[in-house]
């Protein structure tokens, strides 16, 4: 078998350019197959991967592909909401650990903005253990801080400091800007390929304040009320409220104000920060430290940010249960609960049901592929075969020397075993070498993250296919190679 | 597979064969060489040489009668086994082009060694890279030992050629006109080394051509036309 193996290749090599050839075709039908193989089930993963460690997703009833869509993609918008009374008794629930709420609904040049809390950025999980994490700044806290998507960040080119106008409604644009209320930047999330990339996140209050300030100031150039009173119009400088924070004043210390509820965040602390907006007037100053001079006592109270902002209705919410065994039987709960009707879905189960839907593309990519798997290989048939005329001499000589079927059948199968294998090979490496070269185009165009792995259980059975059709192929002209030296004799006449 | 050691190199009786059937391209009734002798058949084209050579090789099978190399009937064998016969009983050199394009010449000298086990068996101890340099020694090749094949002079190529037909001491050794590419002086020269190196192995050799004036320097002269009774009609038909 040696000297077959050294024959096979010596004889491949003497001719090298076919067999270059012919393992060129091969290697670019394994890359397509490897490939697309490889890029489905990127897709598939990240699609999977989406979202993590979430129990259950809670919209208002409806469907649970609809929940799901809005909630997890951002695709469509839930048409009703739940009230925030129903969402607190859910969070409550005994066997639910925490929640994510999400209040949806307005978008800013394109890109969603979502109302959510802290535990958004503790909690949400995506593909193996994939935490949301700053690229920089920190979370919004205060009403008008917002927090971008990597995407939202490096596709309109904001950084910490920007500030940010929001539409209301889903739009472009255009139908109703918040200006009253104007954002801003005040951190930006590493990338995740899931579409947390193309959001944009707020606080509830944030939310609220805006629709507020929307409702009631269609100038945009005049006092917003205090929070805690969702419609208080002209409440200026009125800090009675049960539930308002006192008007804290920049550089000034936060009086310690029994019975008010301050909220512990970072960004509701008085002192002038970047995300702090200036008083109605100079909306849009990006970072502008608001100098304190300009901080009447008067406008004190339109100070967005320290005013909590209660609000009334998020859109949908994330649970997770402190016993994951208990999230069927909550789902069942909150499904038949009739005070107010919620659907809960597990995401794990619409996910898959969703990619059902989707996944008669693959379909047609993977026959896509076989295609041309099967146009490789008979290339390599047509290249044995043809090759075969130009050494019938080679075989009448083998025959002469004594060469058995056997060798002359094992020296041919041999030859296109190893021009498949070759092919393999090479076709493999193909793949890894595009993915490490071209997978920062591929994320940046089209957002699939497609990570460099080993090969699949499927990339397998298509390189053992492939290999293996590769070598019965050899069978082809070495059958016919054997007949052709019996009856061409010992001296075919060349 | 025994071989008889008393037995005839070459014994044909009653052979018949035909390409399709009803037109013998090969009919002898008998045809006896023995051990050790150098036998030139004689034959102008068309009288079935190629043909008859292919029986004795093994390579064609006889319609009836019998063909036996060393005592053996090829006729009953299997394919395989007329394979494996010849691998370590026969070796056999083409009018031209007889060598592996891709091998050296010492790869192409080895081949028959390398892909039959028997036939390694017959080297015994020596070294068949040493059996394959000695052999181009005796032919005058050493100096070409590591040569592309095809860098040959067709002289060369045919004596590497007889090299590998030598190799592990084969008992019959088959010539289908291994001279016709040659000028004369050649020729002969190349007659010498085959005459010497096969007598030292002492190797029945049989040599077919249809250049007479060979035929001097061999032992025995067979006119094939005239033990073929199917070469009659072949020459009439052309």
């Amino acid at each position: 078998m040696g000297t077959i193996l050294r024959l096979a290749m010596q004889s491949l090599r003497s001719r090298l350019f076919t067999s270059l050839l012919t393992v060129a075709s091969i290697a670019l039908s394994v890359t397509l197959l490897v490939g697309i193989e490889h890029v489905r089930s990127g897709v598939r993963e990240s699609f999977a991967g989406t979202i993590r460690g979430v129990d259950l997703i809670v919209g208002a009833r409806g469907g649970s592909l609809q929940v799901l869509l809005s909630t997890v993609f951002g695709i469509g918008a839930s048409s009703t909401a739940i009230s925030y009374a129903t969402y607190e008794r859910w969070a409550e629930h005994p066997a639910v650990a925490w929640s994510i709420p999400f209040a949806l609904g307005d978008s800013h040049r394109g890109y969603r903005v979502i109302g959510t809390t802290n535990d958004f950025y503790e909690r949400y999980r995506y593909r193996q253990d994939g935490r949301v994490t700053f690229a920089s700044g920190a979370a919004a806290a205060g009403d008008e801080e917002v927090v971008l998507g990597a995407e939202v960040a490096s596709r309109l080119r904001y950084a910490v400091g920007s500030p940010i106008v929001v539409t209301h409604g889903l739009q472009g644009g255009g139908i109703a800007d918040h200006e009253a209320h104007p954002f801003t930047v005040v951190g930006v999330l590493n990338r995740t390929f899931t579409p947390i990339d193309r959001a944009i996140y707020v606080t509830l209050g944030g939310i609220e304040a805006m629709h507020e300030d929307f409702e009631q100031v269609p100038g945009a150039v005049q006092v917003a009320p205090p929070a805690g009173t969702p419609v208080m119009p002209g409440a200026e400088g009125a800090p009675v409220m049960p539930g308002a924070t006192p008007p804290p004043m920049p550089g000034a210390t936060p009086p310690p104000m029994p019975g008010a509820t301050p909220p512990p965040m970072p960004g509701a602390t008085p002192p002038p920060m970047p995300g702090y907006e200036p008083p109605p007037g100079t909306p849009t100053m990006p970072g502008a430290e608001p100098p304190p001079a300009a901080m009447q006592p008067a406008q004190s109270s339109s100070d967005h940010a320290d005013h909590d902002h209660e609000p009334e209705q998020v859109s949908s919410f994330m649970v997770g249960t402190k016993n994951r065994f208990e999230a069927l039987q909550l789902q069942r709960e909150m499904n038949t609960d009739i005070t107010e009707p919620v659907t809960a879905i597990i995401p794990g189960v619409a996910l898959g049901e969703l990619w059902q839907n989707i996944s008669s593309a693959e379909v047609g990519l993977r026959i896509v592929a076989l295609f041309a798997v099967a146009i490789g290989l008979t290339g390599m048939l047509v290249a044995l075969y043809s090759s075969l005329d130009a050494r019938r001499r080679e075989m009448a000589i083998l025959r002469a020397v004594g060469a058995g079927p056997r060798t002359i059948v094992s020296l041919l199968v041999i030859e296109s075993a190893v021009l498949a294998f070759v092919g393999c090979v090479i076709g493999v490496a193909l793949v890894y070498a595009i993915l490490a070269l071209g997978q920062g185009a591929i994320e940046a165009r089209s957002g699939i993250h497609l990570a460099i792995r080993g090969l699949g259980a499927t990339e397998w059975k298509y390189l053992a296919l492939v290999l293996g059709a590769g070598t019965l192929i050899g069978f082809v002209p070495a059958i016919k190679a054997y007949r052709t030296s019996l009856t061409d004799g010992l001296s075919p006449r060349s | 597979m025994t071989v008889d050691a008393a037995a005839p190199a070459v014994a044909l009786s009653n052979v018949r064969f035909a390409y399709c059937p009803g037109r013998d391209v090969v009919s002898i009734d008998s045809l006896t060489i023995n051990r050790g002798e150098t036998v030139f058949l004689h034959g102008p084209s068309g009288s079935g040489k190629t043909t008859l050579l292919g029986l004795l090789a093994g390579v064609l099978t006889a319609t009836s009668g019998s063909v036996r190399i060393l005592g053996q009937d090829l006729t009953p064998l299997s394919s395989g086994a007329r394979d494996a016969f010849r691998a370590q009983h026969l070796g056999y050199v083409f009018q031209q082009f007889n060598l592996i394009p891709y091998l050296s010449v010492r790869e192409n000298i080895l081949l028959p060694v390398r892909l039959d086990r028997e036939r390694r068996a017959k080297l015994g101890t020596t070294d068949p890279v040493k059996a394959a340099d000695a052999l181009a020694a005796e032919l005058d090749i050493a100096s070409a030992i590591h040569s592309p094949v095809t860098e040959l002079s067709v002289g060369q190529q045919q004596r590497v050629a007889v090299a590998r037909a030598l190799i592990g001491s084969p008992e019959v050794i088959i010539c289908d006109e291994p001279t016709s590419a040659l000028d004369s002086d050649r020729r002969e020269r190349f007659l010498e080394l085959l005459f010497a190196s096969c007598h030292k192995v002492g190797a029945t050799l049989v040599f077919v051509s249809h250049d007479f004036t060979l035929q001097p320097l061999f032992s025995r002269t067979v006119e094939l036309p005239e033990i073929n009774s199917a070469s009659a009609t072949i020459a009439k038909e052309n």
